[in-house]
C-alpha cells in the first residue's frame, strides 16, 4: 500500500512513475492499492503517474485499488482509460531511402501535375474563347479591379525608382567619355525592353500571385473547391480563369504605365546631368521604335501567364490546414519569380537570335 | 445558490447598428454547467464570444469573478486568460503543431514544469478525451470529431475553474458524445470547474445542465433563465417549452399529452 501525502499538484516535484512502481513491487502484494493520507491535495498531475500504472496493473493482472483515494480520481482514471491507446501510435518514420524515393516520385508528378495543369489551362481558354466555358464574366472585372488600379500606386513608385537608378547607373560610365547626353538611350531602352516588364512582374507577383494562391488555399481548406467541382463547374474556367484572363488583360497596361514612369524618373536625374527634357525625349524617341515596344509587350503578356498560372496551382495544390495555405502562398511566390527569370531569359535569347 | 462566477447585466450585443440581442441578464453560479441554448442564428455563439472577451457589448457588463471583462487591467485580463480553458466551434486547433505539442502550450506558457512532465500530462489529457496514442499527430491527419476532442484536451491542459464550449458536441458520434458529456461532468465535478456550453442537442442539455439560459431570435432576447428540466415543465413561454419539449420526447420519457400553448 502506497500512502499519497502532502501535494501531488502544480508544480511540486513528484515521483516518478517507476520509483513507485519499485515500491510496489518490493511489497510483492498482490493488489497495489493507494490511500489519501495527510493534507493530501491533488491535480492532473497526480494522474500522469496513476494513468501509467493502471496500465501496467491492466497488462499484468494486477488488482488496483484507488477506493481511498477521492472518487474523482477513479473516475477520472476510468474516462482516460475508457479508449485503449491507438495501435499505430505515431505515423512511421521515414527512411533516408523512403525519402529519396519520395523526392523521385513527387518531382515525377509535381511535373506530371504542372503539365496537366497547363494542358488544362489551354483547353478552358479554348472552351472560353467559343463560348462555352464556365467562366463569369463580372469575375473577370471583379479581378481586373483588384490587380490593375490597385496595383498603380506601388508600381508607380518603384518605375520611378528604377529610372532613375538606371539613369545614376548610366550616367558614372557615360561621364568619362563626356557623352551624358546618351544616359536617354540608355534608359528608355533599358526600360522598354527588359526593366518596366520585369519589375512590374515581380510586383504583381508578389501582390496577385500570392493573393491568388491564398484565395484558393484557402477555398481548398474551406472544403469550397470540392463544392465547385461536384456542382460539375470546373474550377480551372470558373476559378483559375477570370484570375489569369485578368493578369493578362492588366499586365500590358501595367508595363505601358511602368515605362512612361520610368522615363520620368530618368529624366528627372538627367536633369541633373544638364540634359534638359527635350533633349531627353528626343533621345529617348530615337532610341527605341515600335518593335521594341512589342518586344516588352510580349514579355509582359508572357510574366502574366507565369505569374498567374504558378499562383493558381499553388493554391489548387495547396493542404487543407492554415499552414499549407502557407506554404502554397509560398511556393507561388517562389515559383513565379524563378519561372519569370527563366522566360525572361529565354525571350531576351530568342530576340537576340531573331535580330529584334 | 452557489455564489455567483459570471453576471451578465443588462448586455447589449450588436455588430455595427444591427441588435443580435438586448437586455440579457443572468448569473452563472460557481461550479454550475450552464447550457446557453436556444434556435440556429440566435446569437449562442455570440453572447460566448462576448463572455471571452473576444467581442465588446454594446451596451451593459459582463463580470467574471466580479472583474469587468472590459475594463480589467491588462494583468487582471491575463490572471483570468490563465484560469480558462476555452475550445471553439472548428477546434482551434494549431495546424503546425503535433496534438501533444498543441496541449503543451498553455503549459509552457504558464508553468515551470519540464518538458517530460509536460509530455506527459500532454499524453493523459489526450487520453482523457479518448486519444491515447495519437499524440504525434498533426490535426490535419485527423477526423474532425477528434479535432474537437484534441482541441478540449488542450482547453483544460490547465486545470482551468471555468470552461468554456461551443457547440462541443457537433460533429461527434452518440458514443463520443455521451463520453464528453461525461468528461465535462466529471471535470466540473472534480475540479471544482464551472462550465459554460453552447449547444443545442437536447440530449446533452438534460443530462447535464444545472442552469441555463434560452435565446430566442425573433424577440431579440432571453426568454427564460433556469435549470432545463424545470423549464421544460413550467417555462412562461410556449417557444421554450416547445423547444425541450423534442428532447423529452425523442429521450424516451413518458409521453404525456403535449400541452398546446393557446
Amino acid at each position: 500500500m502506497t500512502l499519497l501525502t502532502g501535494c501531488w499538484r502544480g508544480e511540486a516535484t513528484l515521483p516518478s512513475v517507476t520509483e513507485l512502481r519499485t515500491q510496489f513491487e518490493a511489497a510483492r502484494s498482490e493488489q497495489w492499492r493507494f490511500s489519501a493520507g495527510d493534507s493530501f491535495e491533488w491535480d492532473s498531475r497526480l494522474l500522469t503517474r496513476l494513468l501509467p500504472i493502471a496500465r501496467y496493473c491492466e497488462t499484468e493482472q494486477i488488482e488496483l485499488d484507488l477506493s481511498a483515494l477521492p472518487p474523482a480520481v477513479a473516475r477520472l482514471l476510468g474516462l482516460a482509460l475508457a479508449v485503449a491507446p491507438a495501435a499505430s501510435a505515431a505515423p512511421p518514420r521515414r527512411t533516408l531511402v523512403d525519402r529519396y524515393r519520395a523526392f523521385w516520385r513527387n518531382l515525377f508528378s509535381g511535373t506530371h501535375a504542372s503539365v496537366a495543369f497547363v494542358g488544362e489551362c489551354t483547353l478552358a481558354f479554348g472552351r472560353f474563347l467559343r463560348g462555352g466555358a464556365n467562366t463569369r464574366g463580372i469575375d473577370i472585372l471583379w479581378f481586373i479591379q483588384q490587380c490593375g488600379p490597385q496595383a498603380l500606386p506601388i508600381v508607380a513608385l518603384i518605375s520611378v525608382l528604377v529610372g532613375m537608378i538606371l539613369a545614376y547607373l548610366g550616367s558614372v560610365q557615360l561621364r568619362q567619355f563626356g557623352a551624358e547626353v546618351y544616359v536617354a538611350d540608355l534608359v528608355t531602352i533599358g526600360m522598354v525592353r527588359e526593366m518596366a516588364a520585369l519589375m512590374t512582374a515581380v510586383i504583381m507577383a508578389g501582390r496577385t500571385g500570392a493573393a491568388y494562391a491564398a484565395q484558393l488555399g484557402a477555398m481548398q481548406a474551406n472544403e469550397e473547391i470540392d463544392a465547385i467541382t461536384t456542382l460539375g463547374i470546373s474550377p480551372i474556367e470558373y476559378l483559375v480563369l477570370p484570375r489569369m484572363l485578368a493578369l493578362i488583360l492588366v499586365m500590358p497596361l501595367l508595363y505601358l504605365f511602368s515605362v512612361a514612369l520610368g522615363l520620368g524618373g530618368g529624366a528627372l536625374v538627367a536633369a541633373g546631368l544638364d540634359v534638359n527634357l527635350l533633349q531627353f525625349i528626343n533621345s529617348a524617341r530615337e532610341a527605341v521604335d515600335l518593335t521594341d515596344i512589342g518586344t516588352g509587350l510580349f514579355k509582359s503578356l508572357a510574366f502574366a501567364v507565369v505569374i498567374a498560372a504558378a499562383g493558381c496551382h499553388a493554391g489548387l495544390l495547396s493542404g487543407r490546414s492554415s499552414s499549407a495555405v502557407g506554404q502554397a502562398t509560398t511556393r507561388a511566390v517562389v515559383h513565379a519569380i524563378v519561372y519569370l527569370v527563366v522566360v525572361d531569359a529565354g525571350l531576351n535569347i530568342l530576340y537576340n537570335e531573331l535580330g529584334i | 445558490m452557489a455564489a455567483p462566477h459570471i453576471e451578465v447585466r443588462g448586455v447589449t450585443m450588436a455588430y455595427g447598428r444591427n441588435v443580435v440581442q438586448r437586455d440579457l441578464g443572468f448569473t452563472v453560479g460557481r461550479g454550475d454547467i450552464f447550457v446557453i441554448m436556444g434556435g440556429s442564428g440566435c446569437g449562442k455563439s455570440t453572447l460566448l464570444k462576448h463572455m471571452i472577451g473576444l467581442n465588446r457589448p454594446a451596451a451593459g457588463h459582463i463580470l467574471i469573478d466580479g472583474i469587468d471583462l472590459h475594463s480589467a487591467t491588462p494583468q487582471e485580463l491575463l490572471t483570468l486568460q490563465r484560469s480558462w480553458g476555452i475550445t471553439y466551434q472548428r477546434g482551434g486547433l494549431f495546424s503546425d503543431l503535433t496534438l501533444a505539442e498543441n496541449v503543451a502550450v498553455p503549459l509552457e506558457q504558464y508553468t515551470d514544469l519540464d518538458d517530460a512532465e509536460i509530455r506527459d500530462i500532454a499524453a493523459y489529457k489526450l487520453a482523457l478525451v479518448g486519444l491515447a496514442g495519437f499524440e504525434a499527430y498533426y490535426p490535419s491527419n485527423i477526423s474532425g470529431g477528434m479535432q474537437k476532442r484534441a482541441a478540449l484536451a488542450r482547453a483544460i491542459a490547465l486545470d482551468p475553474t471555468l470552461l468554456f464550449f461551443d457547440e462541443p458536441s457537433a460533429g461527434l458520434d452518440p458514443l463520443s458524445s455521451l463520453r464528453l458529456d461525461q468528461l465535462i461532468r466529471e471535470i466540473s465535478e472534480s475540479l471544482g470547474a464551472t462550465v459554460v456550453i453552447v449547444t443545442h442537442e437536447l440530449a446533452s442539455i438534460f443530462s447535464i445542465a444545472t442552469n441555463s439560459v434560452f435565446l430566442d431570435a425573433a424577440t431579440k432576447t432571453q426568454l427564460d433563465v433556469g435549470p432545463p428540466r424545470q423549464l421544460a415543465r413550467s417555462s412562461r413561454h410556449a417557444v421554450v417549452r416547445e423547444f425541450l419539449a423534442r428532447g423529452e420526447l425523442s429521450a424516451g420519457a413518458p409521453v404525456s399529452e403535449r400541452s398546446h400553448p393557446s
